[in-house]
């Protein structure tokens, strides 16, 4: 859906310094060239199969469905994934094109931890150097992410500007970018910032889509009627979308963080609460005054606390394709914990957000309709942090 | 009105930038008449944006507090509309492309023609994305400033050729700030710009000291000095004003006889 100029109808674009325009044309072309070389998809192939441990389950959840008393429920475990979460889907392929570039050190931005180990893994396996930009607030709240990048042999850097959370990270990393260019590849997360990463990141995230489909057809000899996911820059989202945008009678629902309510100023709901501006590279919907100054955002979760969303959401939006509900981190803890005693799976709270909404969904629609929720990541890295929440002194 | 063309036209250009609203408008005020009473060429005026993803920490840090002491696009306007009643050296604005964005790209750059702003930079605003704003700038007589940096290369041509007011050459790789020694070799980009520009070029990012200034002067129209002022507001507050001005005429004098 990208056209020629890296837009999704007028979003995306390519709005950075001139220091990096090279930078990213270079990339373009080298992703051009590599996307559809057969060792390049072999050599990827092989590596989400025999290392990321894909096609991660489809799992039918069945006491859930039960309790809910609605529509059936497919779970997309991209919490087995190795290192526990989507992002290295994503991570493996940039890797790899970096690699082939002749790029020797990545560097990236982190919010949650997740796509900041996930770097450090596929940097140790290929033999990169790695520095990982994260708020010096999600060091805190993601301590023990930030030992497991120091053990994969990553430096971490603490961002100790604006909020200190993932915006700031990804201006430090821009900012290492254009310092540092000749060996150097920024790894972005998300499908967001200049183009072409949304469309690169997308790509390499829409296996899960491509898998759920498959998966399904196999199962149930049909289509889902809605694909459930949790929206902060929106990888995890995209890739569950891209393989069903043609297929209109599946419906595709991102699900925001709320923070403590689209009604306060504690929120990150970008869609449900932002406007259009340009930021961090790229046209879309941003949290921001009037004066266009960037708002500092919040949510429970590390990972959807950031201020914008990829451009193709935004343009999902704006022509209808996809909705985007927003869910409170009160909501999103109570998922967090229904889904561990429910199902006995340990949602990463980015995902109880896809669930919370998920819960609401289900009982509404008939017992002959199926949906499927992305389980985008396990919740280990957030038991702590959700203890606290509750009132319980732990630490990790 | 004067134009930017006649800030290249008393020997080489001293350039110096300051945040507006750092840390009040009346010392931005102050400071810019020293300034221009001190030498200055043109003067590159900040609008300050949350997330300015192309600066270093010093220019960073007055972003920042010049927000948290309140002042917005309008007050700033005003500002200019203020200082345009004595003050007739060149004035341009460097903000972000959210800023303009936000405000209303055609009521942005009208706004610009009527209190007397004779260019804008936005440093994220490659050549690939100008039609976003170019149209509306030049609606309203104002100049669109392009940057070229050191890993511009193929792209200089291009870029020089349809550049307006002045071209604005990154003398490094990274962010805005300070640097001990300048090492990119800027002389072949030089060359290329000249050979495809119409319009004068500066040099900028990194520059602080007289040495600088005179090597950096030698081989284009002007330097533009940022970080190394905007210290002095950090250092000196409501008392910059006068550092300015004896900053300014320091870094002139180092540059008037090339």
């Amino acid at each position: 859906m990208t056209n020629p100029n890296g837009r999704f109808g007028s979003y995306g674009g390519q709005y950075i310094p001139e220091t990096l325009m090279n930078a990213v044309i270079e990339l373009e072309e080298a992703y051009n060239r590599l996307k559809t070389d057969p060792d390049f998809t072999r050599e990827l192939s092989r590596l989400l199969r025999e290392y990321a441990g894909r096609p991660s389950l489809l799992y039918y959840a069945e006491k859930m469905t039960a309790d809910l008393g609605g529509a059936k429920i497919y779970l997309k475990r991209e919490d087995l994934n190795h290192t526990g979460a989507h992002k290295i889907n994503n991570v493996l392929g940039q890797a790899l094109l970096a690699k082939k570039m002749g790029k020797t050190r990545l560097i990236a931005e982190t919010g949650a931890g997740q796509h900041g180990v996930a770097t450090a893994t596929a940097a140790a396996l290929m033999g990169m150097e790695c520095v990982v930009f994260m708020g010096e607030e999600d060091t805190k709240r993601q301590a023990l992410n930030v030992y497991r990048m120091r053990l994969l042999g990553a430096e971490v850097v603490a961002v100790k500007t604006g909020t200190a959370t993932l915006k700031d990270a990804v201006s430090e990393a821009m900012r290492e970018w254009t310092s540092r260019i000749a060996d150097t590849h920024y790894c972005l997360g998300s499908v967001m910032g200049p183009h072409p990463f949304p469309t690169i990141v997308r790509d390499f995230q829409s296996v899960i889509s491509k898998e759920i489909k498959s998966q399904l057809l196999e199962k149930e000899g049909r289509l889902p009627d809605a694909v459930l996911a949790c929206v902060g820059g929106g990888s995890n989202a995209i890739g569950s979308f891209y393989d069903f945008i043609d297929d209109k009678s599946v419906r595709l629902i991102g699900c925001e963080a709320a923070g403590r309510g689209i009604d306060t100023a504690e929120t990150a709901a970008t869609v449900n609460t932002g406007s259009v501006g340009i930021f961090h590279g790229m046209k879309s919907y941003f949290c921001q005054d009037e004066y266009g100054q960037i708002a500092p955002v919040y949510s429970i979760s590390a990972g959807l606390d950031y201020p914008g969303v990829g451009p193709e959401h935004a343009y999902l939006h704006d022509i209808g394709r996809a909705e985007y509900y927003p869910v409170t981190d009160e909501e999103a803890v109570c998922a967090f914990e229904y889904l561990s005693r429910t199902e006995g799976i340990i949602p990463a709270i980015e995902s109880a957000h896809a669930v919370a909404y998920g819960r609401k969904l289900a009982p509404e629609l008939g017992r002959d309709k199926i949906i499927v929720i992305t389980v985008s990541g396990r919740g280990d890295k957030d038991c702590a942090a959700i203890a606290r929440y509750r009132g319980e002194d732990i630490y990790d | 009105m004067t134009d930017i063309y006649s800030a290249f036209s008393h020997g080489k250009a001293f350039i110096p930038f300051l945040t507006c609203g750092d840390p009040d408008l009346a010392t931005t005020a102050e400071a810019v008449r020293e300034a221009a009473k001190n030498g200055a060429d043109l003067i590159e005026l900040g609008i300050p944006f949350s997330d300015p993803t192309a600066e270093g920490p010093v220019i960073q840090g007055a972003n920042l507090r010049a927000l948290r002491g309140g002042v917005t696009t309008d007050k700033i306007f005003g500002l200019v509309s203020d200082l345009r009643r004595d003050v007739s050296v060149p004035l341009v604005f460097m903000t972000y492309s959210n800023v303009v964005f936000s405000y209303g790209a055609d009521r942005f750059f009208s706004r610009c023609e009527e209190v007397g702003i004779n260019g804008v930079i936005l440093p994220d605003l490659p050549f690939e994305e100008k039609e976003e704003f170019s149209p509306f700038a030049k609606a309203h007589g104002v100049s669109l400033i392009s940057l070229i940096a050191p890993t511009s290369q193929n792209r200089v041509a291009a870029i020089a050729q349809e550049a307006e007011g002045f071209l604005y050459l990154v003398s490094s790789l990274g962010v805005t700030g300070v640097r001990k020694e300048i090492t990119t070799d800027l002389t072949g980009t030089v060359a290329s710009i000249k050979a495809n520009a119409s319009v004068p070029c500066a040099i900028g990012f990194g520059i602080s000291t007289p040495e600088q200034a005179r090597a950096m002067a030698s081989l284009a129209d002007g330097v533009i000095v940022g970080s190394a002022v905007v210290r002095l507001f950090e250092k000196y507050g409501k008392d910059a004003p006068k550092q300015v001005g004896a900053y300014v005429a320091e870094m002139k004098r180092a540059i008037s006889d090339l």
